[in-house]
């Protein structure tokens, strides 16, 4: 709890400094309270905790490893800012203190025990990034990415507010416990409406997790942001709603997984075909992420459908995995864009020759992202494979494993760019500043660390 | 110093330091240094090796607990012969590479793999075997990629996502198998002691036979193969050929006929027929080949078609005889594409018919060719003869249609090599390569201990045999159709 209070008032004060025009310590400042924040997860860690505040939000493990994901990423996004957006917006102090209120959302999305607060969780999360996505004010695809997002997010809140009012109206009560004992306590006799209420909370996170069919939002949000809130959004905001789905299904209406796997089961199909055939098709860089995220939130959904103590730990490495695959992609394609205005794969060409160990950063996060072994993202992709398998779900898995052929092809083709054709004419070194050094080596080690020791991220939860 | 360990980790620390190197002439030479520390590593193992059926230099070290996963590495008389092979033709195959242009990055990759290989040879846990798997893959993306010519790019993607997408299948299987065993471990004795019916069985072995087909390469699963050894760098295609697709075949034999006895009972008959569609099928292709890379890489095919068939028919003489036939055929096929790769460096060319006549200016080289084709051509008294014979001889056991279809490899063998050296060594001269150089200095130095090998195992089998044959006898006994 303490986290959640400390990043509120750490919003208040980056707001107070922007006020008084003390731009440069806007990022220590924000650093030094993400620390702060980290701390006290940290030390809430393993304290057997029980709901707070009247039942309205749980520090589980659970909980405090989400959060403390959320926060790092957050962090390596702010560290790779300090230019960023001083070159893309005046308002500097406020694009540090959205940030940090969404990331204040986030982790209420991780730590709810009680409907009200995934709402206001999921709101104060979301309503932050409607502002972060149009902060380029002149930019049309910026703005326009802004409108779409703000629209498709106010629908799918609805969705999700409606899911909750008819839970309510079925059980009475707005606590998790509350709603699964109502489940336990009457296994046959559960009221129509519950069901409807278990669709529509479905939907509404589908939405905002970005999975197929509710993804047409995705790309072209993710396209018209400003790259780091697209790193933002694909990585923290993902990993903050998978949190909250995954309590919701596999704690809260696990009793009636029956009815609503076959539902999941046909959306993450879906989703994996979409997101990987579109991706196929994309000539920029960024249009592939945001594709290629798609799919990896079909992976991610394998956890909901495979119950059980093993699926939190899988999402969880999954997540630890995929943001910091993207963040390492995202910071490369910044770097790349900045040196030759475009974010099109051509853009990498000769990459290799210009800066080897930027190309060496991206080419792992790219086999990472793939799945390829001694890399952190053949850890999440096995585990969540071996949660699947333990529900049998063979046929999924071989379409699964189609899909992962799939996706080699384009996070290839950007290695393909960066080391086996040419540099367009003849350019200087391309310069990388500290920050985004610093980023790119903690992505690196931390991605092939997992890759290659994953026993005790793989025993934290 | 029996540490498996060790073996394992010299090549990965090798491949930082190459990574680091300032040139490529000194990374040229610490990878030679570095590859022959790592052989002179590998002896002590072959002197303590106790030629029975256990598995010996066990280390085991728990890798992630909450999965039961332990890095689980041994040696038996199976994996040893195929671990010599690994580092024994490494050196040989980094001397090839002094001469040409290589920077200090591809000895990086190619020790990197060379852990890999060494990983996939001794893993008895199936997530360990896997990594290993993968892990020998991503360098020889990037060797042959970066290194080769014609349509590389394309070739070689069309390769990775192949071998890939068959690796998948294989996990898949993997996690199948893990799920099935009393503790939901990967261990290999626990693989072999599952009792699973008949049914599991029949889709297991496709999913394991799937990915070890493509990387072997067999019939119909070889589309990658020609286009990718005949557009990658020499050296590649050493890795490629000499070693990699011995991964496949020994996949066989550890993983998927001890596992899925059944499974090989039922579709055994359906694995040996198509390699042996694929002899025949590749060795009349070869016969037509005009580019001498590709001719020696339908050749393989047929060659590696030979060697599975054997394993399928899963007897002494056929386990025996493809485990002899691997080594044999990693150093014949070294010595011919270093032969092809030194023609090619006096020619420009791979191109049958603008060879000709070469013998007058290149006597050295055309004595040593003519050594090594022997060799792979299976001429009495060549390490070649041994392997084919027993490999036929079980194929005969089986079925004598499938020995007589199989010895056409023989036959067609030699006509296609026969007319490699005509077009290349026999003949009128082309007049454009009056100056040629002979082989000379390092090249002649690994063509000899090529020759030597060639003509050593080929009058002396038996050191080798005696290594395996326990092993093999115990595989056998244990697993009967």
């Amino acid at each position: 709890m303490g986290a959640i209070i400390l990043l509120s008032l750490l919003g208040i004060l980056v707001l107070y400094l922007g006020l008084y025009n003390a731009k440069s310590l806007l990022l220590p400042v924000s650093i030094a309270g993400l620390v702060g924040a980290l701390v006290f997860e940290v030390l809430a860690w393993n304290s057997g905790a029980a709901p707070i505040y009247h039942g309205m939000v749980l520090f589980d493990n659970f909980a405090l490893a989400f959060s403390i994901l959320c926060i790092v990423v957050t962090a390596l996004v702010l560290l790779l800012s300090q230019e960023y957006f001083s070159a893309i917006s005046k308002n500097v102090a406020e694009y540090y203190c959205l940030m940090l209120f969404s990331l204040t959302g986030a982790l209420m999305v991780c730590a709810y025990h009680n409907f009200a607060m995934l709402f206001v969780g999921i709101e104060i999360m979301s309503v932050a990034l409607y502002i972060l996505v149009g902060i380029r004010k002149t930019d049309f695809a910026s703005n326009e990415a802004a409108l779409k997002y703000f629209l498709m997010g106010a629908f799918s809140t609805g969705f999700l507010l409606f899911g909750i009012t008819l839970l309510y109206g079925a059980t009475g009560t707005f606590d998790i416990t509350g709603v699964k004992n109502y489940l336990v306590a009457n296994p046959t006799a559960i009221s129509p409406l519950f069901y409807g209420g278990i669709l529509l909370m479905m939907v509404g996170l589908l939405f905002k997790v970005g999975a197929a069919p509710f993804h047409f939002w995705t790309p072209d949000v993710y396209d018209g942001a400003p790259i780091l809130i697209t790193t933002y959004m694909s990585t923290v905001v993902k990993v903050a709603s998978f949190a909250g789905f995954i309590k919701l299904f596999s704690y809260v209406f696990s009793p009636l997984h029956d009815f609503w796997t076959p539902v999941l089961l046909v959306i993450i199909v879906i989703t994996l075909f979409v997101g990987n055939i579109t991706a196929l098709m994309q000539t920029s860089f960024k249009r592939m992420l945001a594709y290629s995220s798609i799919s990896h939130a079909g992976y991610m959904l394998f956890a909901i459908i495979a119950l059980g103590a093993n699926a939190n730990t899988s999402i969880f490495t999954y997540g630890v995995a995929y943001s910091l695959a993207s963040v390492a992609a995202f910071a490369g394609l910044i770097l790349v864009k900045r040196s030759h205005g475009s974010d099109q794969f051509v853009a990498f060409d000769g990459l290799a020759k210009k800066n080897p160990l930027l190309a060496l950063v991206i080419t792992v996060a790219m086999l990472s992202l793939a799945g390829i072994p001694l890399t952190a993202g053949f850890i999440g992709k096995f585990m969540l494979f071996r949660t699947a398998m333990a529900d049998y779900h063979i046929i999924l898995l071989v379409l699964a494993v189609v899909n992962a052929a799939i996706g080699v092809y384009y996070y290839l083709r950007v290695v393909v760019h960066m080391y086996f054709y040419p540099m367009a004419e003849q350019e200087e070194k391309l310069a990388v500043p500290m920050g985004f050094q610093v980023v790119l080596l903690i992505t690196l080690f931390l991605t092939v660390m997992i890759g290659v020791y994953p026993n005790y991220i793989a025993s934290l939860l | 110093m029996n540490n498996l360990f060790i073996l394992l980790l010299l090549p990965v620390a090798s491949a930082l330091v190459l990574a680091f190197a300032r040139s490529s002439s000194t990374a040229k030479w610490i990878a030679l240094v570095m590859s022959f520390v790592q052989l002179a590593l590998t002896i002590p193992f072959l002197y303590a090796f106790i030629p029975d059926a256990s598995v010996q230099f066990e280390q085991s070290f728990e890798w992630i607990s909450s999965m039961n996963i332990c890095f689980h590495v041994g040696l038996d008389g199976v994996s040893l012969p195929l671990v010599l092979l690994t580092n024994g033709l490494f050196p040989l195959i980094i001397l090839s590479s002094f001469g040409r242009d290589y920077k200090h990055s591809f000895y990086a990759l190619a020790s990197f793999m060379q852990a890999g290989l060494l990983l996939v040879f001794t893993a008895l846990d199936a997530f360990t075997f896997y990594v290993g798997w993968e892990a020998a893959l991503i360098p020889i993306y990037f060797i042959c990629a970066l290194w080769g010519d014609g349509d590389r790019i394309k070739v070689n993607l069309k390769f990775f996502i192949y071998t890939f997408f068959g690796s998948l299948l294989m996990l898949i299987a993997i996690l199948y198998l893990a799920q099935q065993t009393p503790n939901k471990d990967f261990e290999w004795a626990s693989f072999v002691a599952l009792q699973l019916d008949d049914v599991d069985q029949r889709w297991l072995f496709w999913a394991f036979f799937i990915a070890f087909a493509i990387k072997i390469p067999i019939f119909p699963f070889h589309t990658w193969q020609p286009d990718t050894y005949t557009n990658a760098p020499t050296v590649g295609t050493m890795l490629l050929a000499g070693i990699m697709l011995k991964m496949g075949t020994y996949g066989v034999i550890r993983w998927l006929i001890p596992i899925l006895p059944f499974g090989a009972q039922a579709y055994g008959p359906v694995a040996l027929i198509l390699c042996i569609i694929g002899i025949v099928y590749a060795s009349l292709i070869a016969f037509k080949q005009q580019n001498a890379k590709r001719l020696i890489a339908y050749s393989s095919i047929a060659h590696v078609g030979l060697i599975t068939a054997g394993i399928f028919a899963w007897n002494q003489d056929g386990l025996q005889g493809s485990l002899l036939q691997m080594i044999n055929h990693g150093i014949s096929v070294l010595g011919l594409f270093l032969v092809l790769d030194i023609i090619r460096s006096r020619t420009n060319t791979y191109v049958l018919n603008d060879w000709g006549g070469l013998a007058a200016r290149m006597p050295k080289l055309s004595v040593f060719f003519v050594i090594i084709m022997m060799g792979a051509v299976g001429l009495p008294l060549t390490n070649g003869f041994v392997g084919e014979f027993l490999l036929l001889k079980s194929l005969y056991s089986l079925n004598i249609w499938y020995a007589a279809f199989a010895g056409l490899t023989l036959i067609l063998g030699a006509v296609y090599m026969l007319r490699l050296f005509q077009k290349s060594m026999l003949g009128p001269l082309n007049t454009n390569y009056a100056e040629v150089k002979d082989a000379a200095g390092i090249e002649v130095f690994v063509l000899v201990i090529i020759s030597a090998l060639i003509i050593y195992l080929g009058i002396f089998p038996n050191g080798l045999l005696r290594l395996s044959e326990a092993s093999v006898t115990q595989l056998i006994e244990s697993v009967k159709f």
